[in-house]
């Protein structure tokens, strides 16, 4: 009775060990599900859904303090994959947040911009190059088109420009999909 | 010559429709008045133009610079004065125009000063760079820069060279014409390529269906100083792609998501060996090509086009016909139809084959899949094309990549073998560019992510920078107010200590403000200071006037 008493506390007694010794040696970095949730939000860093940027985003979307359909640039596909990774069903976009718009580049008409740097200070992926009373530039590659630079301007010299489909950005439509032969008689 | 072949999976033989056009010698097409030169025609970054609107330009000069390494020069083609440089319409399946260089040409037809090439002298590197620049590109199909594939990379060099003779496609004689007619050019070529890339076994694989072309190069590669074996390989469709042709040569098989030089082999088409042959030993730039004109037309043939020339006036040239339903730029396999007939021919125009209904009946509609799997017995890659197609139909895209998606060839014998006549390679080309489409997006936006996460960290680390700089000055004037007064002998106070401080920062501003009062206008001479008097007293007198009637105005 003992010898069984003292096996199953000392089996106990291990584990709790190699347990606690796991629990340190491979301790988990940061919110593994906050990084997966980040991973598929689009990095506008745009703030219509009401947080300061994707990450923090991410981080309540993570901790349950935010429903999954505030990112109006992630679109319906976006709720669609975050649904997925989540388990939970997928909800229309919350149009309070905004609409999807078709996908743009911020552009500085260098005639009227006045170099204030205010855009620059709101830039939120430092894709305004410029300095102060020097004339100031989107550098197209790197915008988001998070709008994030319209307000500040004093001038209202940057306007959104949606990305026109050319050769290097064409894509192989969907092929027509199949339709099923319907007859006058099989409908009747 | 016995050397042993072997044999690639799948396949199809569909009727080769070659007589038509291969009887017929081949012409050079008249000078167009307009030459239309996009700057992407090859695979990589699209050429740089280097001309304005009103140059004039020479036959063979370059218009645009390869930029980048993976690229390739573009040439005028004629001679004439540059009518444009925008958006044209462009040989692709979308319609869509793409940056063009227009040249009115003068008739003249004038070269520019061009030299051969002394390759055995030149440094490889050299080489490359000069081939680059006369815009040498794969004339298979692929239009890859050859430049670039003509660098062996580390291994210094690529033990197998294999020239493509294949021209697997139905309708395609270009090739065929080419290796009748010009197979010293031909072999000259190799004789490049095997320099730069060290290659000790050169094989040229030629289908069976082109006895001339087998006799012509057979004869050329006797004449030639090194040994080039010619291989008849079995008529099959898509014997010609590289990856089935290296299989049917060698026996061996390009691993998946590798390419064929990792495996010390590199296939080059017969229609680039010609092209570099022309470019090594007379200095030409790739400005023209063969081109088969082939279908619903009176004369099908083959034609020495330049490079620019509308595709319409290829077609009236071979006799056009009533009832063309469309037109191809390639074979009826892998062939992209046309949105329209402005479009000029490029370096990957191999064959303008015009459709009728009774040549291409067109196709009964699509019926569910069966699974039958014929597609998977027909596929050269050995992939499972059912799966493929369900999973892209489906949006899959993830689950069709697991099914090896990108080792599809496009070759379309899948669709042609599909008894429910579904346009399978279709949905594969939509999938991989639906991927590629997301990749890029998936870039951008980790880049996105990376530059807010640095913005972030540069804004704490300013803060904290500022932060410390005003802590460590506060620090400085303090241990140096705390100094003067001990020689004083009483030890200050707090708020002595503060009150101290304020008058110091006082007596600095003052100092800062007595030191930056403009300096010009001390020790002037009488006479400037006169008249800067006598501006001062018309300011006053401005002034005056300025107030007075806004004084009047508000009384009443």
């Amino acid at each position: 009775m003992l010898a069984a008493i003292l096996v199953m506390a000392g089996i106990a007694v291990a584990i709790g060990l190699a347990l606690g010794w796991s629990a340190i040696r491979f301790k988990v970095e940061g919110n593994p599900l906050a990084e997966k949730i980040d991973a598929i939000l689009p990095q506008t860093q745009c703030g219509q859904c009401g947080f300061l940027g994707c990450r923090p985003y991410a981080e309540a979307i993570a901790k349950g303090e935010a429903d999954i359909n505030l990112c109006p640039p992630g679109g319906e596909e976006g709720v669609k994959k975050l649904a997925d990774l989540l388990g939970v069903e997928p909800k229309p976009l919350d149009e309070t947040h905004g609409a999807p718009k078709p996908k743009s580049v911020a552009f500085i008409d260098e005639q009227t911009c006045i170099g204030c740097t205010l855009c620059i200070q709101a830039c939120p992926v430092d894709a305004i190059s410029g300095a102060a009373k020097q004339m100031h530039t989107i550098i197209a590659a790197e915008c988001t088109g998070c709008e994030l630079c319209l307000p500040p301007c004093p001038v209202d010299c940057i306007t959104m420009v949606p990305i026109a489909e050319d050769l290097p950005h064409w894509k192989w439509k969907h092929p027509v999909v199949m339709l099923k032969q319907v007859s006058g008689d099989s409908s009747a | 010559m016995s050397r042993e072949l072997f044999k690639f999976k799948g396949g199809v033989h569909p009727p080769e429709h070659k007589a038509e056009s291969n009887a017929r010698p081949v012409r050079a097409a008249p000078l167009p008045k307009k030459l239309v030169i996009p700057l992407r025609q090859h695979i990589g970054s699209p050429a740089k133009p280097l001309v304005s609107v009103g140059d004039r330009v020479l036959k063979g000069q370059m218009i645009g610079e390869a930029d980048g390494t993976i690229s390739a020069a573009v040439h005028a083609s004629s001679s004439g004065i540059v009518s444009a440089v925008d958006q044209q319409p462009v040989p692709h399946i979308s319609g869509l125009p793409d940056l063009c260089i227009s040249i009115e040409t003068d008739g003249r037809d004038e070269w520019v000063e061009h030299r051969p090439l002394d390759y055995r002298a030149l440094a490889p590197a050299d080489l490359r760079i000069r081939l680059r620049d006369l815009g040498l590109a794969g004339l298979g199909g692929a239009v890859f820069p050859s430049a670039v594939k003509l660098d062996p990379g580390a291994a210094q060099h690529c033990p197998t060279l294999i020239i493509n003779g294949g021209e697997c496609e139905p309708w395609i004689t270009c090739d065929d014409v080419l290796m009748r007619t010009r197979a010293d050019e031909i072999l000259q070529g190799v004789a490049i390529m095997r320099h730069l890339l060290g290659s000790t076994e050169i094989l040229v694989g030629i289908e069976d269906n082109k006895p001339e072309a087998i006799a012509a190069m057979q004869a050329a590669a006797a004449r030639m100083d090194f040994a080039a074996e010619i291989m008849v390989v079995p008529a099959r469709y898509p014997g010609g792609g590289a990856k089935q042709m290296i299989q049917v040569l060698t026996g061996r098989e390009v691993p998946s998501g590798k390419l064929s030089t990792d495996i010390g082999i590199q296939v080059f088409n017969v229609g680039t060996a010609y092209a570099l042959a022309r470019a090594v030993h007379h200095g030409e730039p790739l400005i023209s090509r063969l081109v088969t004109v082939t279908g619903h037309v009176l004369r099908p043939q083959n034609f020495e086009v330049l490079i620019g020339t509308p595709m319409h006036a290829l077609i009236t040239l071979a006799g056009d016909r009533d009832g063309t339903t469309g037109v191809l730029m390639g074979g009826p396999m892998m062939g992209m139809p046309m949105p329209n007939l402005d479009v000029p021919v490029v370096k990957a125009t191999n064959c303008i084959l015009v459709q009728s209904a009774e040549l291409f009946p067109p196709l009964p509609k699509a019926l569910p899949c069966i699974r039958c799997t014929r597609c998977a017995d027909a596929c050269p890659a050995e992939l499972q094309p059912q799966e493929l197609f369900r999973f892209a139909k489906a949006g899959d895209f993830g689950r069709a990549q697991e099914y090896h998606l990108f080792d599809c060839i496009e070759c379309g014998c899948c669709s042609y073998v599909c008894p429910s006549h579904i346009p399978l390679v279709d949905f594969y080309r939509y999938a991989k560019s639906e991927i590629w489409t997301r990749e890029k997006d998936k870039r951008a936006a980790d880049l996105a992510r990376e530059r807010h996460e640095f913005r972030q960290f540069r804004q704490e680390r300013e803060k904290k920078e500022k932060a410390e700089k005003l802590a460590a000055k506060a620090q400085a004037k303090r241990a140096e107010l705390a100094a003067a007064p001990d020689a004083g002998g009483a030890a200050p106070s707090e708020a002595d200590a503060k009150k101290a401080l304020i008058a110091a920062a006082l007596a600095r501003a003052q100092a800062k403000k007595a030191e930056t009062a403009p300096k010009n206008t001390d020790h002037l001479p009488p006479g400037t200071q006169r008249e800067i008097e006598e501006i001062e007293a018309r300011r006053a007198k401005i002034r005056e006037l300025a107030r007075q009637p806004l004084e009047s105005d508000e009384k009443p």
